[in-house]
This record gives C-alpha cells, structure tokens and sequence, in this order.
C-alpha cells in the first residue's frame, strides 16, 4: 500500500470496487461499510486524520487524553475509526490521507481520481469502478465591513482549528452569524477558555414555530440543543437573536465590532448599532455543499430549503451521473448523523445489498429536521444592506462591492457568473467558495432563482501546473 | 493560559499532555509548537493572526476558513511559497516565513 511518500510518487493503487473522496462521517460510515460487504475500497482525504468536519479532532502528537470532550456521539466516530484500521490492515481498505482530489474523469467503464499528495505535490491516481463522492461543506460567509481583519474568522473555522489544534483566535471572541453550529461554535470556545460577550444570530428562532413536526420527531436533537443552550448560561454567554455584526473595527487586528438589530428581511435597523469590544470575531451563515467534483462530472443539483445548491440523490444516494454516488453534506447540509446514515445507505446500494429499512427511516427523519433548520436560517435579501462601497467582497482578487454594484447596475450584469467575468470577483484562488453567495446576492440573484448551480470549475483546488501537463489532452 | 481567570484552556478540556514541544522558526522569530500542531495552529498559539499580504492593497491576512477552502492562509514553509498553513502540519527543523503577494505564481487554479 502506498504510505510513504516515495511510494505516492509512484502514483497507481491498483483498481478498487469503490473510491471514496472524503474521510468525514459520510466517508468513512460508507468505506467501513461497504469493506465490512466484501468490497475493496481506496479513501482519499484532503485532511490529515478521519473524522471531516465534526470528528476533526487533535493530533495524536497532543496527547488528548480526552477529544470527546469536543465532540457530541464520538463513540460513533471512535468505533468507525477502528473499523477502518483493521480494515486497512486486512488490506480491504486502502486510506490515502493528504490527498487532495482535483478531478475525476471517465475513462472506458471505470474512473479515474486524479490527486495533488502531501506537502510535496506529488501526483497520485486511483482507479476504481464506482466513486462515492462525500466532500462535505464549507462555510457559507456573508461580508461585511472589516472582515478582512486579522482576527475575523470562520465560526466553524474556529472550531476546526480549536479541535485540531487546541488553540483560539483570541481571549474575547464574538460568535455570529446564523444557524445551529453557533451555538456548538460559542460553546467550545466558551468551555476552552475564551469569554464570549455574545452569539450574534440573524434569524429569529421563532422561525422554527412552524416546524414542530420535524422537531418534534428528533427529540435527539432538542436535547442537543439543550445541552449547547445549558453551556452558553453557564458561560455567561448572551444570545442575541435577530441581530448581526455589521462592521468589524481595528487597524491591524479586530478590536471591536458594531452589532445592529436586523428587521425581517436581515436589513440593519438604523439607530440600534452598539459596540462590543473583542479581539476576535468568529462568523458564518451556515455551510455550502462542496460539490466541484460532482458538478464537474456533470452530476445535477436542486436547490435546498436553507437557499444552497446540493446534489439531486436518488432513495439509494445515486446522482444523475451512473457510477457516481454521494452522501453527507454533499447532498444538502443536515449534520455528521445523517451524514454517516447516507454514507452506509451508499454502501449498501453499491454493493448490491438492499438497504436496512431502519437507515431509510433514520435518513427520511434527519432530513426533515435539516430542512426545517435550513429554513429557518436562511439569509434575509436585506443583508446586503450593511455592506458599503469600499468592502471587499472577494477576499482573493479584493473586489469592493462597489465595483460589483456598478457591474450589475451600471453594465447590466445579471448573474455571479457575468459579474465575475468582469470583476474577476470568484476568479481568485478559493474559486469563489467565499465570495460566491455573496456576489449572486448582489447580481440579484439570490430571491429569483435561490440555490441556482453553482459554476462548473474545471479543478476543485490548485494544482502544480507540472501535474496538469502530465494529463492526457481528453482528460484535462 | 495562566492568566485566564478560570484557568480554562483548549489543552485543559481534552486533557492534553504534548509528546513534545520544540520551536519553530517564524520570520526569524522562535516560536513554541507542539507536536501535531499544523503551522496556523503555532502561529495563532504564538498570538499571530497574519502571516501574509494580499497582492492589490498588501493588506494582512492569516486563517480564515481554517479548513483549507479560503487561502487566505498561504505562507512559505521551507522556501516553497503558497502553502496552506491551517493544513500543513508543523515540523521540528521547519523555517516559515510571511508570503508577501503571490508568492510564487506556478499553480493553476
Ligand atoms: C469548518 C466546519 C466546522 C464544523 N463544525 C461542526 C461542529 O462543531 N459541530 C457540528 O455539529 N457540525 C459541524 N460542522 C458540520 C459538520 O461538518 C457536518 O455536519 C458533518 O461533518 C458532515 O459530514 P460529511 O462527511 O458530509 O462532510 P465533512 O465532515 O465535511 O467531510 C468531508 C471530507 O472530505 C474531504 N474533502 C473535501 N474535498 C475533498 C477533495 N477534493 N479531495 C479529497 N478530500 C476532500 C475533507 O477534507 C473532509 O475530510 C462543521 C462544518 C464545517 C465546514
Ligand atoms: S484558513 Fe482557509 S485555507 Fe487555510
């Protein structure tokens, strides 16, 4: 098996039944799976240990003696990673951690996955007859005045580098944005020793008044919230509903943000700006779907109740593309346990096996519930409001909104696409990931048509050109 | 962490005892590391928000998204430009050094 990195230089790991991308709870609930039902199965993962997102936790070199104290349900994760390793050492499975998938191409009746390895760049290919696609989500950011400063960063951002690295963006953190992890975010940070003055959330939670049904059908999740609700008054913290950081203060660090009150639509409220001082600011306004490579293979989306793009899945999460599947995030925002129930559907549709009728029940329930919270969350138009002129929009190419407002109303552009074209806002490095909701609010394309597909990007992350000019001339 | 008033840490609540500890070299600074720490994590322990400038207006910049999607977090590890600092896991012996601009403009995105 190819683990030392001579031996990813030399790039080929046989044919598998099964490549998964991604080794988050989807990823690996699907891989241990479909080992445990008989198939052999190559994992690639961008990151450094299992786990994705939720189960991102400490480097052995730490000497946690207690990750779950970061974690809801690690027994979960605990049990899958084991699961893994012996699988790996019966040779069932092979786990290529640090390798970033750039892009999957067709070639006769199988796939090829085609990925930048390790620190070193090295190229790396996988062969294998189906591709399970589980990439999860990023953060779905909202700009505003100073989010540029150093000190302004992820909520989620700040979780993963806390659960990873046991470390904090500052001493004093404001939490804000929209959506539950928030409250997940303000109380880690809170329970790692940082004091936070307060979770900043958009929406009002009565948003949730309509949804008692699918609440109420996951009383899992009610306690979960309780127990997240129990460590914000323990820490003091306060949750300010309907209100939103509209500008970060400070020269060359946050020193200070305004928050204002928001109406309805998520529009800042004149006369209700107050100052909370803070030397860091830890926002997000939900998560995106990170769907490059399916979009790139063709698969189609639809849009979801929270205002993002995901993947249309079928009852056994096959996507309109035969030979590819997905499960997780990838398919609609919707947390690590339905992630891990998509991921072991998958595993048994790809194997031929009929599903347990206990996963499709787990799955139709915990989906309910993710479209009830998506609902709930979902950005206001108004937003936009608190944007000025001179804030940058995209942090990469350091496009101000005001040159995307004169591109829309000025040069007629009417969608993210023209914009970026005349812009160059989404041309930058990340390819859009932060700016993109942003620009196609302002292109107006937020309220007509919500959740339209994202842009096929030819690559899901930068690759050294010397790879790209190894590729055969079809597959590029 | 001492001078937190409740004496709580991210290395209290998980109960975190480091295999070792070691400096790592940050623009001609030495900085404490722990093993497994990746270099965005040294660097926010050491109270370093930015290690980079942006190519238009040479603003600071460092961690974002913290799981590699933004780049906000490029710096020189060892001499080789634009690597993404939240995912790089720090080594003994290593030299970082602030990216200014594009650093070295080689990749195709
Ligand atoms: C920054 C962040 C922090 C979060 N924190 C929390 C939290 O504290 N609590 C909570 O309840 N939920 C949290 N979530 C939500 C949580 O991540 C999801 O509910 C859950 O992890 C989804 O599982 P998944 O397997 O679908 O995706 P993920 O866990 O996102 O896993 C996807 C995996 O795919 C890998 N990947 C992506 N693209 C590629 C590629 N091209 N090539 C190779 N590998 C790739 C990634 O490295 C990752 O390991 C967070 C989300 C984000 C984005
Ligand atoms: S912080 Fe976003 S890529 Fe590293």
């Amino acid at each position: 098996m190819p683990t030392s990195p001579s031996d990813r230089e030399a790039d080929l790991v046989g044919l598998a039944d099964l490549a998964v991308v991604g080794a988050g709870p989807a990823g690996l609930a699907a891989a241990v799976a479909a080992a445990g039902l008989g198939l052999r199965v190559t994992v690639l993962d961008a990151g450094e240990r299992p786990g994705g997102q939720y189960y991102r936790h400490p480097a052995p070199g730490l000497g946690a003696a207690r990750p779950e104290a970061l974690h809801h349900d690690w027994a979960d994760f605990a049990s899958r990673e084991a699961a893994l390793r012996a699988h790996e050492a019966a040779g069932r499975i092979t786990y290529l951690p640090f390798h970033h998938v750039w892009t999957v191409v067709q070639d006769r009746q199988r796939w090829t996955l085609h990925a930048v390895a390790g620190p070193e760049e090295s190229a790396a290919a996988v062969h294998a007859e189906a591709v399970l696609i589980a990439t999860g989500a990023y953060e779905r950011q909202l700009p505003f005045p100073g989010w540029t400063l150093p000190g302004v960063v992820g909520a989620g951002g700040a979780q993963a580098m806390l659960k990873g690295g046991l470390v904090l963006p500052g001493r004093r953190v404001v939490v804000a944005g929209s959506g539950p992890l928030l409250l997940a975010v303000a109380g880690s940070l809170a329970a790692a020793g940082a004091r936070v003055p307060a979770v900043v959330e958009a929406a009002s939670y009565s948003g949730y008044a309509g949804q008692a049904p699918a609440l109420l059908r996951n009383p899992g999740k009610i306690a979960e919230a309780a127990t997240y609700g129990g460590a914000l008054l323990r820490h003091h913290v306060r949750l300010l509903t309907r209100h939103a950081v509209t500008e970060a203060h400070g020269a060359d660090r946050v020193e200070a943000v305004t928050v204002a009150r928001l109406d309805r639509d998520w529009r800042p409220l004149p006369g209700t700006a107050r100052r909370i001082p803070c030397d860091a600011v830890a926002v997000g306004h939900g998560l995106v779907p990170q769907l490059e490579l399916a979009t790139g293979l063709g698969c189609a989306t639809a849009p979801a109740a929270d205002g993002t793009a995901a993947l249309e899945l079928d009852a056994r999460q096959r996507t309109s593309v035969p030979g590819i599947w997905s499960a997780g995030e990838t398919g609609g925002i919707g947390g690590a346990q339905l992630a891990m129930t998509e991921g072991e559907i998958a595993a048994f549709a790809i194997a031929g096996v009929p599903v347990p009728a206990a996963l499709v029940r787990r799955r139709a329930r915990l989906r309910a519930f993710a479209a009830a919270m998506g609902a709930a969350h979902r950005p206001g138009d108004g937003w936009t409001g608190w944007l000025r002129d001179d804030t940058d929009v995209c942090r990469c190419e350091e496009v101000p909104a005001g040159c995307i407002r004169e591109a829309v109303e000025d040069l007629g552009a009417g969608d993210a696409r023209t914009v970026k074209l005349l812009t160059r806002a989404g041309m930058g490095w990340c390819q859009g990931r932060m700016c993109g909701p942003a620009v196609a609010a302002l292109a107006g394309e937020a309220s007509s048509s919500p959740g339209a597909a994202p842009d096929r990007r030819p690559l899901s992350c930068p690759v050294p050109l010397r790879h790209l000019a190894e590729l055969p001339a079809t597959e590029a | 962490m001492s001078q937190n008033p409740r004496n709580r840490s991210p290395r209290a609540l998980v109960g975190g005892d480091p295999e070792a500890t070691y400096m790592l070299r940050f623009d001609g600074r030495d900085l404490p590391a722990q093993t497994g720490q990746s270099i965005a994590a040294v660097l926010w322990s050491a109270g370093i928000l930015a290690w980079r400038t942006t190519r238009e207006t040479g603003a600071p910049r460092g961690a974002f998204c913290g799981i590699g999607s933004c780049y906000d977090c490029l710096v020189i590890v060892n001499g080789r430009p634009n690597q993404r600092a939240c995912l790089v896991p720090a080594r003994p012996g290593d030299t970082v050094t602030t990216q200014e601009g594009t650093g070295r403009a080689d990749l195709a995105v």
